[in-house]
């Protein structure tokens, strides 16, 4: 791939409510933001990519409405229906298609709408939908299909959830920082069989914003530049009974094809991070499977052997994750901008030491029909 | 064994239900609904760039990409830009019930303002509606204010 930066990065802080904002004052505060970090100006800008979803917002065309506060005026702007890492992919294309730099900007806010209406709608009309399924009880039969296949606890999967809320703490930006035990997760309140309340991520208000710059708007950024080395996605069936959830193969051939342009040979040594969607505490096992980290069934190993904690070889999640912060949609554009400060060193209290190469992933889609995974590393 | 293929009837499913949001009306849209209620009067705000006035007031002048803070009052008359009396049935999104018909919509002028607002004329006889006329608002009663749009019933034409 020809060399693509990235240039600026901006999260709000995210919260359950930011009764103060509409859509467009939170996409103004971050592509401002970007910009100002970036050093750069809406005059260096060509291509404007918003990321949101009508349903979420309650409007047609959701994308237009934050056209004017995107900096999106006379330019070319395009909106992503989907995860922010997506809508990220859709802005890289576009600078390796000539444009010089794409704004990337994700919105939401869970507050507005009943999030569980929102992702009912996810679902067949004819089939499912009627039935009352959405985000959370379909991944609780995820979690219950991985568990009952491998054999692994809710116990288990407890210390994921207290690693990511403890690394929250680190995080100014991060909604849920919390100090807890496994106890306290295993008697949090029931949510959907095995999923109890600590092992949910919350639902959040919040927005994000990355500029995605040709080596020569990099060049004129005053930031240290993040370079993109491999990115790939891939979906999988739409219908979830004609998928094997406990084996994530999507996310299997993403990280394969992006590792294969990153020139990555053995992901576990070569990577120094890894920030990963981990919406329900037991995706992260299943994704670090399906990212080539762990054998099939052996995600946990990560956890216990002290591999993916902040003393680790290889932290996962040093941000809290997206267990700690769940903006919809924002929250994979937030997996790029944590590994973006980690690779500059401005990642503060949650910083790894000695950064160079970082892996971020978002999913779109129920129990992670289509997973994006971006290689980034602090060298060209 | 066989199966009967031809079944006469192609079915449907119904979803009826409509989906709740509670949506922030923000700073800017705030002062606007306040204004309206304390003052029965409309609020715009100015572009320290451009010097557009826009109403309802928001926080990006997007040509400049600027943000805004100079609140500017202005009165409760404006100008018709364009109209339309609709004569189409259609539920109304605010009670879910069909509106009575027919109904006036307006693009309205705002004194004072460079954009243009739209609400409902209380005028549904074409030929006494043109483009130009002055429009003045006609507000809810204090006590019946909610913080929204139908805080405003609807111009009446006067003059
Ligand atoms: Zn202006």
């Amino acid at each position: 791939m020809n060399d693509v930066a990235i240039a600026g990065v901006a999260q709000t802080g995210h919260e359950s409510r930011k009764d103060n904002m509409i859509y467009a004052d939170m996409v103004f505060d971050v592509v401002t933001s970007a910009l100002e970090d970036a050093g750069l100006t809406l005059d260096d800008i060509d291509s404007v990519v918003t990321v949101s979803n009508d349903f979420l917002d309650g409007r047609t065309i959701s994308g237009m409405a934050v056209g004017d506060a995107s900096g999106g005026q006379d330019k070319n702007i395009s909106t992503v229906e989907g995860d922010g890492t997506f809508g990220a992919f859709y802005g890289l294309m576009r600078v390796l298609s000539g444009y010089g730099a794409s704004i990337v900007v994700a919105h939401s806010k869970g507050s507005e709408c009943d999030i569980r209406y929102v992702t009912n709608g996810m679902f067949d009309p004819i089939y499912q939908r009627l039935l009352g399924i959405e985000a959370i009880s379909a991944s609780a039969m995820q979690a219950g299909e991985y568990m009952q296949r491998y054999g692994v606890s809710e116990e288990q999967l407890a210390a994921v959830s207290v690693k990511n809320h403890g690394n929250a703490r680190n995080n100014p930006y991060a909604h849920l920082p919390m100090d807890i035990s496994i106890d306290d997760v295993m008697k949090s309140r029931p949510i959907a069989d095995p999923l109890k309340k600590l092992d949910c991520g919350p639902v959040s208000d919040g927005a994000a914003a990355i500029i995605i710059a040709s080596p020569e708007i990099a060049a004129k950024a005053t930031s240290t530049p993040v370079w993109v080395k491999g990115v790939a996605h891939c979906a999988e069936d739409y219908m979830i009974g004609d998928r094997d959830l406990a084996v994530p193969v999507a996310l299997k051939d993403a990280a394969r094809r992006a590792y294969d342009m990153a020139g990555i040979k053995n992901p576990a040594e070569e990577l120094d991070l890894v920030e990963l969607y981990d919406a329900f505490s037991y995706m992260e096992p299943l994704w670090l499977e399906g990212l080539g980290l762990a054998e099939a069934g052996k995600g946990m190993s990560l956890l216990e052997k002290g591999v993916t904690t902040m003393e680790g070889s290889l932290p996962v999640n040093p941000s809290g994750g997206v267990l700690s912060s769940h903006p919809v949609l924002v929250a994979g554009l937030v997996r790029i901008i944590e590994s973006v400060l980690q690779l500059r060193g401005q990642a503060g209290e949650r910083q790894v030491k000695n950064a160079t190469s970082a892996l971020a992933h978002g999913i779109n889609g129920p129990c992670g029909q289509s997973h994006c995974v971006w290689i980034l590393n602090k060298d060209k | 064994m066989s199966t009967e293929r031809n079944y006469d009837e192609q079915l449907t499913v119904k979803f009826t239900y409509p989906m709740p949001y509670r949506w922030s009306v923000g700073e800017h849209g705030s002062v606007f609904f306040n204004e309206i209620k304390k003052n029965r009067r409309f609020v715009g705000v100015r572009c320290p760039s451009c010097g557009m006035v826009y109403v309802p007031p928001r926080r990006v002048c997007g040509p400049c990409f600027r943000e805004l803070d100079e609140i500017v009052p202005l009165t409760d008359e404006g100008t018709i830009v364009a109209f339309s009396t609709v004569n189409y049935p259609f539920l109304d999104p605010a009670t879910g019930v069909q509106r009575p018909i027919p109904y006036t919509y307006g693009y309205i002028r705002l004194d004072g303002a460079d954009n243009i607002f739209s609400h409902i004329i209380n005028e549904t006889d074409v030929s006494k509606i043109q483009v130009g006329m002055k429009v003045k608002a006609v507000f809810r009663e204090p006590e019946q204010m909610q913080g929204n749009i139908q805080d405003i019933k609807h111009f009446d034409i006067i003059g």
